[in-house]
């Protein structure tokens, strides 16, 4: 095995399809053992990001080494080395749990000696130990994704990449799927996931925020959700529509939006908040509960999102949208 | 009190004065494949009130896709009664269908026809009269915001966009009761984001919303919800009510070095549960307070940095995991 000190290093990797930069000069590092969530919306590059680590396809621009491997000359070496689970896991519908695994091993080139216990030992570890003979096509999604995760790191990995992991998933079984991927870091797997879900990006040690191409910002969650200008307040409230309305006019109001059936204001400081009070008095809105709350990481990818719209004037907010 | 603007009467869905525009009882349904004593839904007892946004929550295979069905009328219930409007879903299908508007969950739109198209030929199907529908459909276009796509096809949008297009085709007759299958599923965040907006706005409007989503964050932004698990509904209440009846509280911590904070967490008595997020770990706890001293006492000793400690607020995932803990025990 190669020595390396970040499983994964990128330097101003650059994807180009005809005039389209889908991936631009893309700059992050994972050290060895964390785990880093790419977060975008859709289109936004992660796949290609990720299709190019896993030497699937190449950079037009810029390089990148994973496990220390380069990317444009030891193609190879990576494939053996890393293990991928797509967003629609290929799992085979007509074999067993069992027989899955047993055919992923194989095709990594396990030995017939080696195979046998890894086989049992990744059976435990995903708890499938109830479900080893039933056919993949009778599993629930949450089972059929943990199967998933088990097929794509038979061969005992030391990086893995995820793309959009556990979408769909209830918080239970998310728990449970999570808990395998921090037992993996916890033995040195280094893990590279791709999400769209907010909550999910939770998850990780740290995250790159990713917007057309470019990667806007990295950071760990709690950075993130820290650095964000402003107090965000809930305010529960009869006629949140008027409340809207009425916050926009108050000198601190950053931003007011509705969400739900309650209104989410971001103000400057928590000195604003006796001033808005007293501006639904005024209007004879009747307020419920006023409560400090943390930013989402949504709420935090949002604002990134038109920031960089901004930025980049009007023009761009079309293109968002599609 | 005085009458406001569209909005709800206040606090009146808390004590349920309203009437149940949506109501099920004993609700039961089963598939051919199923076998005895198995459900898709077993004994569904609901009631949404007038105006109440109605969050329907729970991981997929749940059975929200066949409980919006029955509502629908699309599918009829094997055992129990379901009324919209006090029509019964068995033998009023028609008179619901008026007055509801219904969103799969799956794109139900004509790939071929344009924005406009769709959203003139739903309208047509619902018996609009002429000019009262251009306007309408002008309305549902502003309010989409799909302004800038009115003629392209349908199946040329974007994701989002097919959903909030979508959206317009079910709001386009002006129904009083909206039914959604997990509209926000694989929708990118700011998509997401809008239509949330859009909904807030028909709620503010007045309009009944019986809501399905697997995300739990989503549920906070009802006025009340349901947590439906294996074809039961485990709870039912007020967002706010529902994490406040948790029997615990949590706190959260984040310290350097992550192994021996890990082990301190994991050695403390008074932690009940904890489970890592990220950096971070989240702990249920009686006394958040207690907790807080004696954990930094213990860091401290451990000459651990302490980046992170401090009480968190329970969310609905919180009441989601702890139910669902609680049933598998009881299996």
């Amino acid at each position: 095995m190669n020595a390396y000190e970040n499983a994964v290093n990128t330097d101003g990797l650059t994807r180009k399809f005809g005039d389209f930069t889908a991936v631009d000069q893309v700059d992050f590092y994972i050290p060895k053992g964390e785990i880093f969530g790419l977060l975008g919306p859709n289109g936004a590059g992660k796949t290609t990001t990720i299709r190019m680590l896993c030497g699937i396809i190449a950079p037009t621009a810029g390089s990148a080494t994973v496990l220390g491997y380069d990317i444009h000359k030891q193609v190879k070496n990576i494939k053996k080395n890393i293990g991928y689970m797509s967003q629609r896991f290929s799992l085979y519908n007509d074999l067993t749990a069992y027989e899955n695994i047993d055919f992923y091993a194989s095709i990594y080139g396990l030995n017939h000696g080696n195979k046998k216990q890894r086989i049992e030992e990744l059976i435990d570890q995903s708890g499938l130990r109830d479900y080893e003979g039933e056919l993949s096509s009778n599993l629930s999604g949450a089972w059929r994704q943990r199967l998933a995760l088990a097929c794509a790191i038979a061969h005992d990995p030391p990086m893995v990449f995820l793309d959009e992991p556990t979408a769909g998933v209830d918080p239970v079984s998310r728990r449970e799927f999570w808990n395998l991927i921090y037992q993996m870091a916890g033995r040195g797997v280094s893990v590279l996931a791709t999400t769209h879900y907010m909550d999910e990006a939770d998850y990780c040690n740290k995250i790159g925020m990713m917007y057309k191409g470019r990667i806007v910002a990295i950071a760990s969650p709690d950075t993130f959700k820290n650095d964000q200008p402003g107090v965000l307040v809930q305010v529960s409230m009869m006629d949140p529509l008027k409340g809207e309305e009425i916050a926009e006019q108050v000198s601190g109001v950053m931003g007011a939006a509705l969400h739900g059936i309650s209104l989410h204001i971001t103000v400057e400081n928590k000195e604003v908040i006796p001033t808005l009070r007293a501006a639904f008095d005024q209007a004879q809105l009747i307020v419920d509960e006023f409560e400090i709350i943390q930013p989402s990481l949504e709420d935090v990818f949002i604002n990134m999102v038109e920031k960089q719209m901004q930025q980049n004037g009007r023009s761009d907010s079309k293109e968002l949208v599609q | 009190m005085p009458k406001k603007s569209g909005g709800y009467r206040r606090n009146a869905w808390k004590e349920k004065l309203i009437l149940a525009v949506i109501e099920t009882i004993d609700l039961h349904h089963r598939y051919p494949q199923q076998k005895k004593g198995q459900w898709a839904l077993e004994g569904i007892d609901l009631k949404v009130g007038e105006g109440e946004m109605h969050g329907l929550l729970g991981p997929d295979g749940a059975g929200k896709t066949t409980l919006l069905r029955i509502l629908a009328t699309v599918k009829k219930p094997y055992q129990g009664e379901a009324f919209v409007q006090g029509f019964s879903t068995r033998k009023q299908a028609a008179k619901i269908c008026r007055i509801i508007g219904y969103m799969p969950q799956n794109f139900s739109l004509y790939p071929d026809l344009s924005v406009v198209e769709n959203l003139n030929f739903f309208a047509d199907t619902q018996g609009m009269e002429k000019r009262n529908k251009i306007e309408r459909i002008d309305r549902m276009i502003e309010f989409a915001r799909l302004g800038d796509f009115k003629d392209r096809r349908a199946d040329n949008l974007s994701g989002g966009m097919k959903k909030k297009l979508a959206l317009g085709c079910a709001l386009i007759h002006e129904p009083r009761i909206l039914l959604l299958d997990e509209p926000s599923t694989g929708v990118d965040p700011v998509s997401r984001r809008e239509l949330w907006l859009i909904l807030s706005q028909v709620v503010a409007g007045g309009v009944t919303v019986f809501v399905s989503t697997p995300y739990m964050d989503e549920a906070e932004r009802c006025h009340r919800v349901s947590i439906l698990y294996q074809g039961a509904i485990l709870t039912e209440g007020i967002p706010a009510d529902l994490t406040s009846n948790l029997p615990y509280e949590i706190v959260e911590v984040r310290g350097k070095p992550r192994k021996i904070t890990r082990q301190v967490v994991k050695e403390l008595p008074s932690v009940l549960a904890w489970r890592p997020i990220g950096d971070r770990f989240r702990l249920a706890v009686r006394k958040p307070e207690e907790t807080i001293q004696q954990l930094t006492t213990l860091l401290n000793e451990a000459d651990v940095e302490i980046k992170l400690l401090t009480q968190s607020r329970r969310t609905m995932e919180d009441v989601f995991i702890h139910l669902v803990d609680a049933e598998r025990l009881k299996q």
